[in-house]
């Protein structure tokens, strides 16, 4: 089954995410903010990446751009989570390279068509 | 959802926290961008949350005052006193509402419609604070519509943000059936071509009555990666081409690079990093089998010295038990140390409130005060902590109405303007001392003096030590403020403030120099689960005193003794006469030695009064642990508690001040405690009592 790393500083939400995600068979390993996103990506390979924008340490724009700076990670999709409905936010995140993004708040079914959307 | 709404609440707890300190710490006028960033972060964080656990009168409250942040922090906006005010309204408003769906209370619609709007009115937007106004009308564009002509071109670059045609073809054939053909016409030659851009572009036909905004939603991530066109199929309608725009003028602010974590995110990571959560009644369970474990321990140690005694030492089994068992204690005894421990918090969760109240209430007051805090990591058990609380917001709020004075009475005085209001806290015995000190006006005594004689708690011709005269502070109904306000009452609260610390086994004293200020002290056993206990034996039963009530144990001697009218005996201890109590009369037991004569009497203290507590026999002094009555039995009067001891008896601790309470209604009408005629020193509480 697909590999998803989840990034959320706010642990109900990245508990929430998870869970459902894993509910779906998904194997989801979870990271509290871009850096420690970033530390765990370079040594596991993922099929997707989900990751909220506001974050302390690192935020999910950067983490994305960074991401996008490893080879094995040139084509992963990335998802940010954003609360903004203006579309700066994810234009910011498209701009460093995101896939798309989720508008938060979301159902866990919203999150699981999307995700099955990228996924296929 | 429901298993995440416990994180929700505790994590939004803490961030409203961490916007409250953070606020608090903004300079007005020049503002750190990242400290605002901060505070939108925690606002951002509730608004996410609340909106996907289905809190949606929160996550709409929350939206308003984050964008009013968000103007902050784009610099868009002055931060400003008021706004910072309304901001840390809005913050108790939000703190309101979380504890209110917690524990399923009310939630104070009123207060929650006024703070809105002031948010509002301070944003100039009153009336448009719905949160995600969908970002486009609907669009109906598909009556009469057979199907439609899509023209994707994607961009070069498009595969590097991990878009994948493939997925859109996918999703478009859910929608309905599709036909496509490729565009190759840009292909290079395969020497040139890079696998990683995207060359192709596609011609697709989707047949059946289709939505339009379904397919732009297939495409909603690439529409700035793309060249899109999405035309009706239908024969009948006019070839109406809509095209979405294909490359929106790039935005010139990059996005900002991540800032650099601040000092502080940093050192809240470490702590993170190394604490875990763990409800408070797991910690309690293991306490509690603690003490059972200590009590079995004491029962082995118990045994096993009479075997050994029995059997003498010659046996080395017996000797290898002994020392076993004299290991189980001392690894019992560091159990019992580290369990408490964790208890334990840091006094820094009650300071951390002061500084916000310090604030509202200069500003209310018209004054300027400084407040330093010292020993905020010095520890106490979460339970007297909780308690503790109050009674300290109690005195810094008299402290800073009563004591710091206006700025123009201080600049009068030769003093500095800003008054300091200082917190301490430190470790002392078995005991946490908080001070909390202000150079104000100190407490006038001859008001007071007037006041309580005025109120007949003081005779006309009485002198009192200054000491004495500071302590009537805590009388109920003394007030000295000459004109009531909102801040601190009318008196009523000094008495509370006593009475509260007393309950938890602690004491509150004041010192006070007139015009340069105030200090009180107040006292407090580290924990109460734990009491170090002197034993006792009352007839055939063994009682346990708090070692904290015991002044001194004596052999009576009649000649000190007077018998008063009725049933109380007085001793004339050194200058002062305490009344006896007899404990098994206040017990109803029977006592077979009518004599006082040179039987055993603890004196003791408990609220102020002294007492002497007649006892068969001392016993040891150990540490217990303490069992509610009231968990397990009922409360009783006179009691506090009860323990097990090693032989697996049980015996109860005394509660001191109630047993001496106890002793004055047996004993009424007699005044349990008549003050020496000579005694210059004479507690004018018991005069009133």
């Amino acid at each position: 089954m697909a590999s998803i790393l989840a990034v959320d500083d706010s642990a109900s939400m990245r508990q929430m995410v998870a869970f459902t995600l894993k509910g779906a068979g998904y194997d989801v390993t979870e990271a509290k903010d871009g850096q420690e996103a970033l530390q765990i990506a370079k040594s596991n390979s993922y099929n997707l990446v989900i990751t909220d924008i506001n974050m302390p340490n690192m935020d999910g724009i950067t983490l994305t751009k960074e991401l996008r700076t490893l080879p094995s990670y040139k084509f992963t999709p990335i998802l940010t989570l954003t609360t903004e409905s203006s579309s700066d936010k994810k234009m910011a995140g498209k701009q460093a390279g995101a896939t798309g993004w989720i508008v938060k708040p979301f159902n866990p079914d919203q999150l699981l068509a999307t995700v099955k959307k990228v996924l296929g | 959802m429901q298993q995440f709404h416990q994180t929700f609440f505790e994590e939004s707890f803490e961030g409203l926290d961490i916007m409250e300190n953070e606020l608090l710490n903004l300079d007005v006028g020049n503002a750190d961008s990242e400290v605002i960033n901060t505070i939108f972060r925690s606002a951002h964080s509730i608004k996410g949350g609340s909106g996907t656990f289905g809190f949606t009168a929160v996550a709409e409250f929350t939206h308003v005052a984050e964008t009013l942040l968000d103007e902050m922090r784009d610099g868009v906006r002055q931060v400003t006193q008021e706004s910072v005010d309304i901001l840390l309204k809005s913050v108790d408003v939000m703190r309101d509402m979380l504890t209110a769906l917690k524990d399923g209370g009310d939630m104070d619609a009123e207060n929650i419609a006024t703070v809105q709007k002031q948010l509002e009115e301070l944003l100039g937007t009153e009336g448009t604070s719905n949160t995600s106004a969908p970002e486009s009308g609907s669009n109906n564009e598909n009556s009469g519509v057979d199907g439609w002509l899509i023209s994707f071109r994607p961009h070069i670059e498009m595969l590097r943000t991990g878009n994948d045609p493939v997925r859109m073809m996918y999703a478009l054939t859910e929608l309905g059936d599709i036909e496509t053909k490729a565009d190759l016409s840009a292909l290079p030659a395969f020497a040139d071509l890079n696998p990683e851009d995207s060359f192709l572009g596609w011609e697709i036909t989707l047949k059946g009555d289709v939505n339009k905004d379904d397919i732009t939603e297939v495409f909603d991530w690439v529409e700035d990666e793309c060249d899109l066109e999405i035309t009706p199929l239908s024969s009948s309608s006019a070839q109406e081409i809509e095209s979405t725009p294909t490359d929106a003028p790039a935005t010139t602010d990059t996005p900002t690079p991540a800032a650099s974590p601040t000092k502080q995110a940093g050192s809240k990571k470490s702590t993170e990093s190394a604490s875990i959560r763990v409800g408070i009644d797991k910690v309690d369970e293991i306490i509690n089998l603690v003490g059972e474990l200590v009590i079995t321990q004491s029962m082995l140690g118990q045994i096993g010295g009479e075997i050994g005694n029995d059997e003498g030492h010659n046996s080395s089994r017996m000797e290898k038990l002994l020392e076993g068992l004299a290991q189980l204690e001392r690894n019992t005894r560091e159990i019992q140390e580290s369990v408490m421990r964790i208890r334990m918090l840091p006094i820094s969760f009650v300071f951390s409130r002061v500084p916000r109240l310090v604030h509202d209430l200069s500003g209310k007051l018209d004054k300027k005060v400084e407040l330093v805090t010292t020993g905020e990591n010095t520890e106490l058990d979460k339970t007297v902590m909780e308690k503790i609380g109050d009674p300290m917001v109690h005195l810094v709020r008299n402290a800073l109405d009563h004591g710091i004075e206006p700025p123009e009475a201080r600049k009068q005085e030769g003093k500095p303007e800003t008054g300091t209001l200082t917190l301490n806290a430190y470790h002392k015995g078995g005991s946490i001392v908080i001070e909390i000190s202000d150079d104000g006006a100190g407490i006038n005594k001859e008001r007071v003096l007037n006041k309580a004689r005025a109120n007949g708690l003081v005779g006309e011709n009485e002198t009192l030590t200054d000491d004495a005269i500071n302590d009537l502070i805590f009388h109920p109904g003394l007030s000295t403020a000459e004109s009531l306000s909102d801040v601190s009452g009318r008196g009523v609260g000094m008495d509370v403030v006593r009475k509260n610390i007393k309950s938890l086994g602690g004491s509150v004293r004041v010192d006070s120099v007139e015009g340069k200020g105030t200090i009180f002290t107040i006292q407090l056993p580290l924990t109460l689960a734990i009491l170090d206990g002197q034993l006792v034996r009352v007839g055939s039963e063994t009682f346990i005193i708090p070692l904290v009530s015991i002044i001194e144990s004596i052999q009576v001697k009649s000649d000190n003794l007077n018998g008063i009218a009725g049933k109380a005996d007085l001793y004339k201890l050194r200058e002062e006469y305490i009344p006896v109590i007899r404990a098994q009369h206040v017990f109803g037991m029977e006592d077979d030695n009518a004599s006082l004569n040179d039987r055993l009497m603890v004196v003791v203290e408990g609220d102020g009064h002294k007492a002497g507590i007649i006892v068969d026999d001392l016993l040891a002094q150990q540490q217990v642990v303490i069992k509610s009555l009231e968990t397990n039995y009922e409360r009783v009067d006179g009691l506090s508690g009860a323990t097990i001891l090693g032989d697996g008896t049980v015996a109860l601790i005394l509660d001191i001040a109630g047993v001496i309470e106890m002793f004055k209604t047996l004993s009424a009408p007699v005044p349990p405690s008549p003050v020496d005629p000579d005694g210059k020193d004479s507690d004018i509480a018991e005069e009133a009592a």
